[in-house]
Parts: structure tokens; C-alpha cells; sequence
């Protein structure tokens, strides 16, 4: 018999319940059960971050995570940043700054950054250059990503201090 | 692709596909004694365990039709032997991935070990294919002169030097990916497959399979990264298609990162013996050279084995005036990957070469590094300039670019941070190279393929809306095409880029057509796409001319609308023209049966772009780790179509050549093993290793083309291997530092430090 679990994923606020193989990670959960297939996996080793999502907020690798961990907690990926046809303003400035060729890494730099951005991450290029560095990107030579995140940043913490004000 | 809605091959749905499985060589080299599938066959879910015998020992073969290239096959699975560690020998079809490979778990192969060829060496102690003896699977010697050795010999200096480059890989962040299926509606192959050459696919499935070519359709859908390593047909994509073909099921095969690594194409593992002489003002008065390959165990389909030595041989003086030139290149197998065309193909090394000879006799004449480059450099006024290699090279800005990349070096400060006193070594590296671009046919027949690229075609169509559809045979996958050929085919026909959408990467939608490598896409894909357009461009004025009651010759198009020139308000809308010629044709005095389509096709000889590099990079003595801190660039790539493309394209290629110069590099054990299988041993660069790079454009429209543009994909990874090393050697400039290989490690480094000799990597070819 297969060793097979019940489990309830709540996926870009949607709730879903799946019958889950012990071994079926995360990320193939995602693609391959519920369709979710902008989670992208470039090495299977939890390297090169193209697979990150937001599990509870924080950033994870889906490729080291099974899906049977991820029961009863609240996921994140890329098919929940836009608000219908209208791009996050992350997005936004991805697509402003050049920061993706192929789009291969886009996803999992996205959500990374996404992670960043919501704890307050710092508007200081070093440092944002120090939290990409988590991820891979083969195209783009990092620096429309960079400038992306840090624009955003900044932006966001405008906001954040007008909302205080 | 920000929205996670992209297509990659493996975001297909196929609820019911298979999937495939590869039992792959363990060991480097040897002979098959035997194969074992049952147990594998009784795991549920297996559908079939495929070995070579089962499909009929086909095969990939390659050819370049020189006498001095031995022809090789490449099984699609092997049998008989295995040359290489991660060599596929047995394909297992399973319900799901995971079944597939707990099977391939159970398959085993009896392999009779032998010793493994790893390099020139040992190439003849036991020849990795019978057909060549010495192991040499290609041996050009090019461009004999009789005089250059009495050149030589009277030369006030003359160095004799030795340069190495370790085995990289292209390694895109989606690895290589195919989905393959057999329709009975269209009795006809359907190969989803992550490529940038379609065409060549589906030739190389069907001369494999042995059926028609209209019986295989190659889509490439959104492709995540080539770089050159999807450019050659894999023998796994043919595994899946003959599989698919033969039990009628949906088959994928997803390659995973270590596959990719150990078992995909690999490339630049090159090592150079140069003699050059110099006179006592520092100009070359010849260069010899002796250059060896190391290919792999097979030459790849379908522009073989012999790529990057012809590269080598035949462009290795760059941008400078050699005097005398000869040069012999040979391809050695080896029992590692097989090479494919990865970015740059051997002009990272050449470049390398020749920017280290000129900083070696600047030092050895005392002559600054930035005036040698002058003394050598074509200068405006020797264009079209013929070299002592046969090729005739068309105006650039070579000299410009390097005194302007000074200039900017110098202005933004670099001397003054290389001076340092915080205890860190800092160096400063300038080069200055160009880049071969947009091979056409009468550049790439002198190669002698058997399968001989070059040209491209176009075809483009208005609907009865206006909107525009371009098909290129070219096959982008993050260069921007999209966006460029809508601009160039646009602009042509007076009407905004967001109304033209290009088709690309599906056989059955484009005749034929080359792919995308060899910043080959804007200049030949897009000069195309301009042909086409102005035909098209052409046809609209046609009948505008007869709506407005003017001649064509009168008609100008602008802001989407045909219009009387110098009589603005004499005008009819584009849109109104496609209404009338696919509704109202009746109104028009002909028939205007062939609608508003167009095809075009264009095949320019191949044109230099040229670029100057600079790169200062921090060593730490303590450590031995040294870091690009910043890097800039001055482009030339004739007409900028694009500036945030080409930026994009250069700062990517920059990237790929820093990785070059200090981190990845596939190393082998003795035994032939492979010791980089992740991205924990292959060290691909993260934001952190990557400084910001500068980009500054000189424009020389180029006058081959029909755009004004050349290529320039390339570039950034040609000319950053050099730049860098240069800037290790100023950094240890006291330390008398000769590094002349690449990756330089920081275990090489420390050894400049301590002994204060050159060093030379031990490992290699």
C-alpha cells in the first residue's frame, strides 16, 4: 500500500484537501496536484531558490519541503502577487528594471523578495544584494533584480512611514 | 512570466504522460557485459525498461566533411560501450517520475571497466572510439606560412606561453526538458522540447527514427535559458520521441540539475601553446599557435565536434594586427560530456590569449599596457582590414572603444582605488576584443558542416484588424524577441510595436529556420523580419496609393496611417486598408489575392561587433579570495534596435565570464569521475559575486545588414574571462604574478603570495 496522507493546504487564500504520498514534496504538489505551476524547480537541491514560496510568510524552498509539512499552514506563491490583471508593484518593477531574460528564476526571486519586502527589508542596495544572493539567475547578471527590489523597498517604506505619520 | 503564468515544457499539463528515467553510466570508460532489466519491469507502474537493442541501435552522427575529421556516432543509448560517467544506457517509462527512477534503481549494468582518457595525454593509451586511433577526432592546420618561423626567430622578443580553460557548462536554470507524444489525427510526432533550434530537432529525430521530417513537429515553448547547451540535439529528446512513437503514450523527461551537470554538454576546456614575437616597439611580427580541445566522447549533433577548434584557429587574432599567423587545432575525445556551443565558443580564450601576450610584452618592453594595445590595434583607416587568417573585417570602432573605456576608468576613479592602502590588493584589467556575429552561409560553408547554417526567413502577415503577426525561424528564450523584431517590423510599417506579436519555435508554424545561438536572432531573424516587413510596407502603399489617388512612391506610412506625403490630412488609416483588401476586394481594380503577407529572408556574411572591457577587482592577501568589485563595458554592436535588451545582454554575459574566471569549473577524478554534480560544487554566481556593470554604446552601423545592427549576445562573456585574469595579474603586479589559466582559485592566488612564482593548474588537459 502507499503511504498516502490527508491534508489541507491553504494556497493563495484558497483552501484545498489532497490525498498526499509521504514523499511528494512540496513543490510537485503544488505544480502538478493543484495546477500551480509558476513554482519552478531549477536544481531539486535546495540551491537555487527558483522554487521559493511563502509557507506561513516565511521564504522555503518547495523542492525541500514535502507536502505533508505543509498541512493545516498557509502558502504563498507567485499566481498570488497580482491583484487580478493589475501587476504587484514588485512585478512592476521587475518588468521596469530588465530584471528578468528567460523568466525561469522570476518566480522564485519574487517571492523572496516578496518575504523581504513584507518584514520591512531595507532599502540599502548591499544589503538587498545580500538577500537575492539566496536565489540563482543565469540571465540576467543580477542587476535589474537588484534595482527592482531596492526600488520597491524604498517605495514601501515611504508608504509604510506615511501610513505612521 | 511575472504572474507565474509562463509556458515551460514541464508546465504543459498532461495528466496521463509518462515519464522518463535514465540508468546512466557509473563509470568513465568501459565495455558492457551485460544488462538487467527484469526487476525494474516488475515494479508497478513501469510500462517498459528501453534499452539500445529495443529501438534498433539508433543513433546521432554528426560531420564535418574535412579529411582531417573523423565522422563518430553518437548512440542514442549506449551499447557496447560506455565513454563517459553519466553516459544513458538504459531509459525506464513509469507512471510518475518518482516509479520511474525507484525502477531505474533496479537496473544493472555489468560494466567491464577501462582506464579513461581525461586528456591529449593519455588520448592514445586507449582511444575512446576505434575510428581514431590517436584520439584526435579533428586536426586543422590553418593558415601555414613558411616565413613565420624565420619571423620569429628574428624577433627582439618572442614568448612562448602556455594558456588553460577548465570545462564549464552553461548550466540555464531550466534544465533540459522535452515532452514528447504521438497524434494518429496528423500521424505525426509532437516533440514539446526546452531548444533553441526546433528545426534542427526535428531533423535530428527524424534521421534517428528514420521518418519524414513532416512526421516530427518541434515546439519550443517558453525556453528558460540556452546559452548554447540547447543548440545541440540531445540524445534523451530522441530517447523520448522514439519511446513516444513506439508505445503511443505521452512521455516526459525532465533532466535534473545533476544530469545537467554531469551528463548534459559541456565546453571550453581548451589549452593554448602560443609562440608570439614581438618586435622592440611591441608590435606583433607573427603568432603561432597550437591549440587542443578537449571535446568530449562525442562530437555533438549537428555542428559536431569541430566547432570551437575552427573558432579557435581561425579568429584568434581578434582585433589586432598579427603580422604572420599560423595555427593548428585539434579535437581530442575524452571519456567526459560531449561539447556543445556554449556561450562565446572559444573567443573567451582567444581573447584571453592574445590580451595576456600584450600585457606580457608591455611588461617585458616597458611599454604601458594601453599603448601596446594602440600600436596593435586595426586602426579606422585599415577597415575593411584583411587579415593574415583570410577574413576581411568590416568598420569598427576598436581604437574609440578602448581609448573612451580609459577614459571612463579613469573618471570614475579606478586608479586611485587601485592605489588601496587598506590592505586589500586591487588590480585593474583592460581589454579589448570583437566579437564574430550573425554567421551567414558563406561564413559558416567554409566550415564545411555537413548541415551548414547561416540564413533565416520571415514571414509576415496583416489581418482584416491591422494587427501583425511576425514568424521568425529564429527561437529567442529571453533575449527580448519579442519585443525587438515588433519594433523592427513596426517601425517598417508605420504602426505601433504592441500591434505586431511574434510567433516563433513551432516547426510546423515556420518553414525552417536556424534557431537562436551565435548572436545570430536581431541581425539574420530580424533582418529578415525587415525584408518581409518592407514587402509588406510596400503592398500597403500599393493600395493606398490607389485609395487616395496617388502614385505608391507618395505614399509614406506613420502613426498608423498610410498618408500622402507632404499632405498630411490626405491619409487613410492602415487599419482600413486590411478591411478592404480582405472584405472589399471588389473595390480595389485587382484582386489583391495574396492578402497583405509577406516573406523575407536574409543571410549576411557574418559582422564584427567589438567591445573594451574593464574590471577592477580585491584580492585579500590573507585569504586568497578575490572579488569583481566593478566592471565596465563599451560596446559597439552597430545599431542599438534596443538599449535595455543589449545592456540586459551584456550584463548577463559579463556574468557568465566572471563564473569563468573564479568559480565554476566541472573537475574530474582520476578516475574519470565526475566531483561537481550540484550547485554546492558548481558555483554558479549569485548577486554577491557580481558587481554592478557600467554599459556604455558607441555605434558603427553596419553596413551588411538590414537593420544597421550586429549581434552581440556574446560579448559579455568573450571579453570578462580576460578582463578579470588581467585585473588578478595587475592586482599581484609585485609579486612578478603569471597567471595564465582560468578558474583562477583562491588556492592559486595564495601560492603567488607565498612563492611569488607563476602557477599553473595541475588538473588538466
Amino acid at each position: 500500500m502507499k503511504d498516502q496522507h490527508l491534508v489541507t493546504l491553504t494556497v493563495n487564500g484558497r483552501e484545498h484537501e489532497l490525498v498526499l504520498e509521504s514523499r511528494r514534496t512540496l513543490a510537485d504538489t503544488l505544480r502538478q496536484e493543484l495546477g500551480l505551476t509558476g513554482t519552478h524547480l531549477g536544481c531539486e537541491h535546495g540551491i537555487c531558490g527558483a522554487c521559493t514560496v511563502l509557507l506561513d510568510g516565511e521564504p522555503v524552498r518547495a523542492c525541500l519541503v514535502f507536502g505533508v509539512q505543509a498541512d493545516g499552514r498557509e502558502i504563498r506563491t507567485v499566481e498570488g502577487l497580482a491583484d487580478g490583471d493589475e501587476l504587484n508593484d514588485l512585478q512592476q518593477a521587475f518588468s521596469r528594471h530588465h530584471g528578468l531574460q528567460c523568466g525561469f528564476c522570476t518566480p522564485g526571486f519574487l517571492m523572496l523578495a516578496e518575504a523581504y519586502l513584507a518584514g520591512g527589508g531595507s532599502a540599502d542596495p548591499g544589503e538587498v544584494r545580500e538577500v537575492v544572493s539566496a536565489n540563482l539567475c543565469r540571465c540576467t547578471g543580477y542587476q535589474g533584480i537588484v534595482e527592482a527590489v531596492t526600488e520597491v523597498a524604498a517605495r514601501r517604506r515611504e508608504q509604510a512611514a506615511k501610513a505612521h505619520d | 512570466m511575472l504572474r507565474g503564468a509562463a509556458t515551460f515544457v514541464e508546465d504543459i499539463p498532461r495528466p496521463h504522460a509518462h515519464h522518463l528515467a535514465f540508468v546512466r553510466s557509473p563509470v568513465a570508460a568501459g565495455r558492457i557485459a551485460g544488462i538487467g532489466t527484469e526487476d525494474a519491469r516488475a515494479v508497478p507502474g513501469v510500462l517498459a525498461v528501453v534499452t539500445a537493442a529495443d529501438l534498433g541501435h539508433p543513433s546521432l552522427t554528426a560531420v564535418l566533411e574535412r579529411d582531417e575529421f573523423v565522422p563518430t556516432s553518437m548512440p542514442l543509448l549506449a551499447h557496447d560501450r560506455v565513454r563517459y560517467a553519466g553516459e544513458p544506457v538504459v531509459a525506464v517509462v513509469a507512471e510518475s517520475r518518482y516509479v520511474a527512477e525507484d525502477a531505474a534503481e533496479r537496473v544493472w549494468c555489468d560494466i567491464e571497466e577501462c582506464d579513461p582518457v581525461l586528456s591529449l595525454a593519455d588520448a592514445a593509451s586507449t582511444p575512446v572510439h576505434p575510428e581514431a586511433p590517436d584520439g584526435v577526432l579533428v586536426d586543422l592546420q590553418m593558415f601555414a606560412d613558411d616565413l613565420l618561423d624565420e619571423s620569429l626567430a628574428r624577433a627582439p622578443l618572442v614568448l612562448e606561453e602556455t594558456f588553460r580553460s577548465g570545462r564549464v557548462t552553461a548550466a540555464p536554470m531550466e534544465a533540459r526538458a522535452c515532452l514528447a507524444e504521438w497524434r494518429d489525427r496528423d500521424e505525426q510526432l509532437v516533440l514539446h522540447c526546452s531548444t533553441q533550434v526546433p528545426h534542427q530537432v526535428r531533423t535530428g529525430v527524424a534521421q534517428a527514427l528514420g521518418i519524414a521530417e513532416r512526421q516530427v513537429r518541434v515546439v519550443a515553448p517558453d525556453v528558460g535559458g540556452g546559452f548554447g547547451l540547447k543548440c545541440v540535439v540531445g540524445r534523451e529528446e530522441v530517447v523520448a520521441a522514439a519511446v513516444a512513437a513506439r508505445w503511443r503514450v505521452p512521455v516526459r523527461w525532465t533532466e535534473d540539475r545533476q544530469e545537467n551537470l554531469t551528463a548534459a554538454f559541456h565546453g571550453h576546456e581548451q589549452e593554448y601553446r602560443v609562440r608570439a614575437g614581438f618586435d622592440a616597439e611591441g608590435r606583433f611580427v607573427g603568432v603561432d599557435a597550437d591549440i587542443v580541445c578537449s571535446v568530449g566522447a562525442y562530437s555533438a549533433y549537428p555542428f559536431s565536434c569541430g566547432v570551437e577548434p575552427l573558432m579557435a584557429a581561425t579568429e584568434l587574432p581578434g582585433v589586432y594586427k598579427v603580422g604572420r599567423y599560423a595555427a593548428r587545432a585539434r579535437g581530442v575525445a575524452t571519456n567526459k560530456p560531449p561539447t556543445a556551443p556554449y556561450r562565446g565558443v572559444s573567443r573567451p580564450q582567444i581573447v584571453l590569449v592574445m590580451e595576456r601576450l600584450l600585457d606580457k610584452a608591455a611588461r617585458r618592453l616597458g611599454i604601458d599596457r594601453v599603448e601596446i594595445r594602440r600600436r596593435n590595434t586595426i586602426a579606422p583607416h585599415e577597415f575593411p582590414y584583411t587579415g593574415p587568417n583570410g577574413i576581411t573585417y568590416e568598420p569598427g570602432s576598436y581604437l574609440e572603444a578602448l581609448e573612451r573605456c580609459v577614459r571612463e576608468v579613469t573618471d570614475a576613479g579606478w586608479w586611485e582605488r587601485r592605489a588601496g592602502g587598506d590592505g586589500l590588493r586591487r588590480g585593474i584589467g583592460l581589454v579589448n576584443f570583437s566579437e564574430r556575429t550573425a554567421y551567414g552561409t558563406a561564413t559558416m560553408g567554409l566550415r564545411r558542416m555537413q548541415m551548414t547554417p547561416g540564413f533565416d526567413v520571415s514571414h509576415v502577415r496583416m489581418d482584416a484588424s491591422g494587427d501583425v503577426v511576425v514568424t521568425s525561424g529564429t527561437c529567442g528564450h529571453g533575449q527580448g524577441h519579442e519585443t525587438t523584431f515588433a519594433q523592427i517590423v513596426a517601425d517598417r510599417l508605420g504602426i505601433r510595436p504592441e500591434r505586431v506579436k511574434l510567433r516563433q519555435g513551432d516547426t510546423d508554424l515556420v518553414s525552417f529556420g536556424w534557431g537562436t545561438w551565435g548572436s545570430r536572432s536581431l541581425v539574420i531573424g530580424g533582418g529578415a523580419a525587415a525584408v518581409a516587413a518592407r514587402t509588406l510596407a510596400g503592398r500597403l502603399k500599393a493600395i493606398a496609393g490607389e485609395l487616395l489617388e496617388v502614385g505608391p512612391g507618395d505614399i509614406e506610412l506613420a502613426d498608423g496611417y498610410a498618408r500622402v506625403r507632404g499632405v498630411p490630412e490626405a491619409r487613410v488609416a492602415v487599419e482600413e486598408i486590411a478591411a478592404t483588401v480582405h472584405f472589399r476586394s471588389h473595390t480595389l481594380s485587382r484582386h489583391h489575392d495574396q492578402l497583405l503577407e509577406a516573406r523575407g529572408a536574409a543571410d549576411p556574411p557574418g559582422m564584427f561587433s567589438n567591445a573594451a572591457h574593464a574590471a577592477l577587482v580585491e584580492v585579500d592577501p590573507g585569504t586568497g579570495d578575490a572579488r569583481v568589485v566593478d566592471y565596465l563595458v563599451v560596446e559597439d554592436c552597430g545599431v542599438v534596435v534596443n538599449p535595455t535588451v543589449v545592456d540586459g545582454q551584456v550584463r548577463g554575459g559579463v556574468a557568465q565570464g566572471i563564473a569563468a574566471a573564479l568559480y565554476e569549473e566541472l573537475t574530474y577524478s582520476p578516475e574519470g569521475q565526475p566531483l561537481a554534480g550540484t550547485f554546492m560544487d558548481y558555483l554558479v554566481p549569485t548577486a554577491s559575486e557580481i558587481p554592478p556593470v557600467a554599459v556604455h554604446h558607441l555605434q558603427t552601423p553596419c553596413e551588411l545588414t538590414e537593420t544597421g545592427a550586429k549581434g552581440m549576445g556574446e560579448g559579455g562573456t568573450i571579453g570578462a574571462p580576460a578582463a578579470v585574469l588581467a585585473a588578478l595579474n595587475d592586482a599581484l603586479r609585485d609579486c612578478e604574478a603569471d597567471l595564465d589559466h582560468i578558474p583562477v582559485r583562491p588556492a592559486d592566488i595564495l601560492r603567488v603570495l607565498t612563492t611569488g612564482t607563476r602557477t599553473e593548474r595541475e588538473d588538466t588537459a
